[in-house]
């Protein structure tokens, strides 16, 4: 699946102007809320019709200026959750699951429908009315209506913006199954970090109607630093992870990471098991020898690549540790005195306490 | 209940009435929808023009509303010979022209209730429905009609009411003949006119307040229904 985007929209207040492609399983567009990202993805639904726009999806073509082509939204068979789910009211729970499927051609359905009320644990709902439903049942029929037409593409609209903490983590889960399982790509919209760190493949990072950075996760989200300050606070790197031992009598579970071993509080992850974890640049220290007698367990040993200057006193140092990069961001002041500069060995230093799996 | 045993004359005019009033609510209801539409949704040069031209005859006086409808119906009218002539289709004196005169004062208020449903529409849902695949025609069909539908049937019954109650456009339109066009307010009136006709007036209007009393307990149970079906 290759998803390209380039469009181009004026509103009232803030200018669209965005190009990407995307071709991860889950494509995640990034960014503070108000910087335009669910118009982007209302342009792929053809539900908003910018002043410009070139939109392809693999060899379709959804719109395109220089031919004036424009699909209306319901021969794109793109599928959409929305942050309110919209179900239909008048109908049930099985009745809204076979809507779409309903309009999608029988040479182009592959969702099973016995398979998608199973992943989404359905059936109990299906003779109930919409008004019947919690907000987090109701998201779950609404992204099982969504797959249930056979999209080429499913659309996720900040789909637990309006869920509590609880409901948020009954359904992520479910969104994870989605990308692992089930063939179809998504395009995911959040503001929330942990969201992002926890599901994306790839991310489109977007700030005041702009792309900001895009590409795999593991690249963007050091570079949130420069997203603005209220994404910058949870700037840092994401670490694929196995279990590798559990320490009962001291609640402390050790994970191989790319990084080295990590060690976490409480039990994370079976033996056998894999798991994100999550350090933010804030919580990384920087030592120029190796620490003793200090109380955080997990210490790095590692080599400063580059550093970027950040707005106010501080200052972002990507360090190589292992076969992978940390984020550590500390005060100008500290840099020089401790001289760092590119090609220094170091050693980053993260407080058990503070390594944590996104989303906790 | 002997008094209550009506004359050959009467049943005419009841049967006659709810003839009338029901061919009226039946034929209005496509263009009513359909302008309720445009009007809801659509924005236009004129459109105040049509809101005005959709809600004169609620303004006008009825016996008005009447006199044009007979200008440009009637044998001699415009569109009344053309009709004639191209379709056998002739109002004038016949209880078709009743009919016309009642869809004409009812539309405004059928038009309003549907209007005012149309509006309370999420339009969200329908965007909803469109990314399923669902054109236009569609969502129209499956979701804006079935949340529109207790807005129908209070359009409807208004509609029904206003028929059933129309005298003075009727009147002047297709006058008062007995059998044809003499629907339950004319009857009522020629009664009060005569002398000994009090009994028949009053069982016509024991049996107008039966027939509306009638329609709004229908209207009620059918809404309520719908409404349950809706919101649950």
């Amino acid at each position: 699946m290759t998803l390209s985007v380039s469009l181009k929209h004026r509103f009232a207040d803030l200018t669209l102007e965005v190009a990407f492609q995307g071709s991860g399983r889950l494509t995640a567009l990034f960014g503070p809320s108000g910087c335009g990202k669910t118009s982007v993805i209302n342009a792929i639904a053809g539900l908003l019709r910018p002043d410009r726009a070139t939109i392809t999806l693999d060899g379709t073509t959804f719109a395109d200026d220089g031919a004036g082509t424009w699909l209306p939204p319901h021969c794109r068979r793109v599928g959409y959750v929305f942050q309110d789910s919209r179900l239909l009211p008048h109908l049930t729970v099985k009745q809204n699951l076979r809507y779409g499927r309903w309009f999608t051609a029988p040479a182009e359905r592959y969702a099973d429908e016995a398979s998608v009320v199973a992943l989404l644990g359905l059936s109990p709902l299906l003779d109930r009315k919409p008004a019947h439903l919690s907000g987090g049942e109701k998201q779950r029929v609404a992204i099982g209506r969504a797959l249930l037409q056979s999209p080429r593409l499913l659309l996720m609209d900040e789909p637990l913006a309006s869920l509590d903490e609880a409901r948020k983590l009954e359904i992520l889960p479910y969104v994870e199954r989605l990308r692992d399982e089930v063939k179809v790509p998504i395009v995911y919209v959040s503001h929330t970090l942990s969201e992002v760190a926890r599901l994306a493949t790839d991310v489109v990072l977007m700030a005041k109607g702009r792309v900001a950075g895009a590409g795999s996760v593991r690249d963007v989200l050091p570079q949130l630093a420069q997203a603005g300050d209220e994404l910058a606070q949870d700037a840092g790197v994401l670490l694929d992870a196995r279990f590798k031992d559990f320490d009962a009598a001291n609640e402390l579970t050790t994970l191989a990471s790319p990084a080295g071993d990590v060690r976490v509080a409480g039990r994370l992850a079976t033996p056998g098991g894999q798991c994100r974890v999550h350090i933010r640049a804030a919580d990384v220290m920087l030592a120029t020898t190796r620490p003793q007698e200090i109380s955080a367990l997990n210490i790095f040993e590692g080599e400063v690549t580059a550093i970027t200057e950040l707005p106010g006193a501080a200052l972002e140092v990507r360090i190589r540790t292992g076969s992978c990069f940390l984020s550590s961001r500390i005060t100008r002041f500290s840099a020089s005195r401790l001289g760092i500069a590119p090609g220094k060995p170091v050693f980053a230093v993260v407080k058990t306490m503070q390594v944590r799996p996104p989303g906790r | 209940m002997a008094w209550f045993s009506l004359s050959p004359e009467e049943w005419d005019a009841v049967r006659l009435s709810l003839k009338v009033a029901g061919v009226a609510m039946v034929a209005s209801l496509p263009p009513g929808i359909a302008i309720a539409m445009v009007l809801a949704r659509k924005e236009f040069w004129g459109k105040s023009l049509l809101n005005g031209l959709v809600h004169l005859p609620l303004v006008l006086p009825p016996v008005v509303t009447g006199y044009v409808l007979l200008l440009t119906f009637g044998r001699r009218g415009p569109v009344g010979s053309f009709l004639a002539e191209n379709f056998g289709l002739v109002f004038s004196f016949r209880w078709t022209g009743a009919a016309l005169a009642c869809a004409v004062m009812g539309f405004p208020l059928m038009v309003r209730a549907i209007r005012l449903s149309i509006e309370a529409v999420d339009r969200k849902l329908e965007d909803a429905a469109a990314t399923m695949g669902a054109s236009p025609s569609w969502v129209f069909a499956t979701v804006t009609l079935p949340l529109i539908l207790p807005g129908i049937i209070a359009g409807m019954i208004l509609c029904f009411a206003k028929a059933m109650g129309e005298f003075g456009a009727t009147i002047t339109f297709v006058s008062n003949i007995p059998g044809e066009t003499q629907t339950l307010p004319s009857a009522i009136y020629t009664y009060t006119q005569v002398p000994g006709g009090d009994a028949h007036a009053l069982r016509l209007t024991a049996v107008s307040v039966v027939i509306s009393l009638g329609a709004l307990l229908v209207s009620e149970f059918f809404a309520r229904r719908v409404g349950t079906r809706v919101a649950q």
